[in-house]
């Protein structure tokens, strides 16, 4: 019969499987997405190669502290949705809503504050159409609101569903895509804020 | 759960400060444009690095995966530094 020191039976406990949550699809998904990500850094970075000095005018037009409140928003968005997950894997299915709804409206707040950004800019005159730097400008926080957009709708989702208990620590695969999709958000955001607000030129 | 002694309270309470940090800090005139610069995108970096492993709980994936999605925001930082200081200077 096989017996175990206690050392032993301590070791294999705190050992946990690796893994990654939801499911593979979603992470396939997130990486493909973060390389489309890149490429397009680098394709600005190009652009500003050529313009040094129409981006640098241009980049002190944007409202770097409501860019830097963008940031804490959705720091704190995924904060509360990784909270949220946290209850479900301990099974605190009644809290589990709470932290997902502060992902909801964290995910409202960043919309405000963009539509604000964007309406100070049509305000202004300025469009797509005004320089390079305003077309980088518009597609990379455009198609970025519009993940944002979609992650909270997702999140509206599981919000409801949560509410009538439908995951727990058992029944967390579509929470935990969703999750990881809002965290992917928030990390493509940390590095589109210094890349078009915080980038000075020599 | 008491919320404050979640590791992902500590990781979030730290980014907030980091965000503070280069948005109101690093971005002022007090530095040198190139200073500046790399302290902001390696503190992007090394937050994007601490979203991965404690909200999206990489810490716990599979090493290649997790090899492959924390190559990430090097391969970034470095990239976009590495055209910043390729752009000449304004005359």
């Amino acid at each position: 019969m096989l017996t175990l020191s206690r050392t032993e039976v301590r070791t294999a406990n705190r050992v946990t499987p690796r893994r990654l949550p939801g499911v593979d699809g979603v992470w396939v998904a997130i990486g493909a997405d973060s390389v489309i990500f890149a490429i397009l850094f680098a394709t600005f970075m190009q652009a500003r190669l050529h313009n040094p000095a129409v981006f640098e005018a241009s980049r002190h037009t944007l409202n770097m502290n409501l860019g830097g409140i963008d940031t804490l928003i959705l720091l704190t968005s995924s904060w509360s949705v990784a909270l949220g997950i946290q209850a479900l894997k301990r099974d605190l299915i009644d809290r589990a809503p709470r932290y997902l709804l502060g992902g909801v409206l964290t995910g409202l707040m960043f919309m405000v504050s963009k539509s604000i950004e964007y309406f100070e800019k049509f305000a202004k005159g300025i469009a797509p159409a005004t320089n390079d730097f305003f077309m980088w400008y518009f597609t990379l926080t455009g198609i970025h609101l519009l993940h944002v957009v979609f992650g909270t709708s997702l999140l509206t989702y599981l919000w409801v569903r949560s509410r009538r208990r439908a995951y727990s620590s058992l029944h967390r695969v579509v929470p935990e895509c969703v999750a990881s999709y809002w965290h992917l958000v928030d990390l493509l955001w940390i590095m589109i804020f210094p890349l078009l607000y915080l980038q000075r030129a020599v | 759960m008491p919320v404050l002694r979640e590791r992902v309270t500590m990781v979030w309470l730290g980014l907030m400060v980091l965000t503070c940090v280069t948005t109101w800090g690093l971005s002022k005139d007090l530095f040198s444009p190139a200073v500046a610069v790399v302290g902001i995108f390696v503190i992007a970096a090394v937050k994007v690095s601490y979203v991965m492993l404690d909200f999206m709980e990489l810490r716990n994936a599979p090493i290649p995966v997790r090899v492959a999605f924390q190559a990430w925001p090097v391969v970034v930082a470095v990239m976009i530094l590495g055209f910043w200081f390729a752009t000449p200077a304004l005359v």
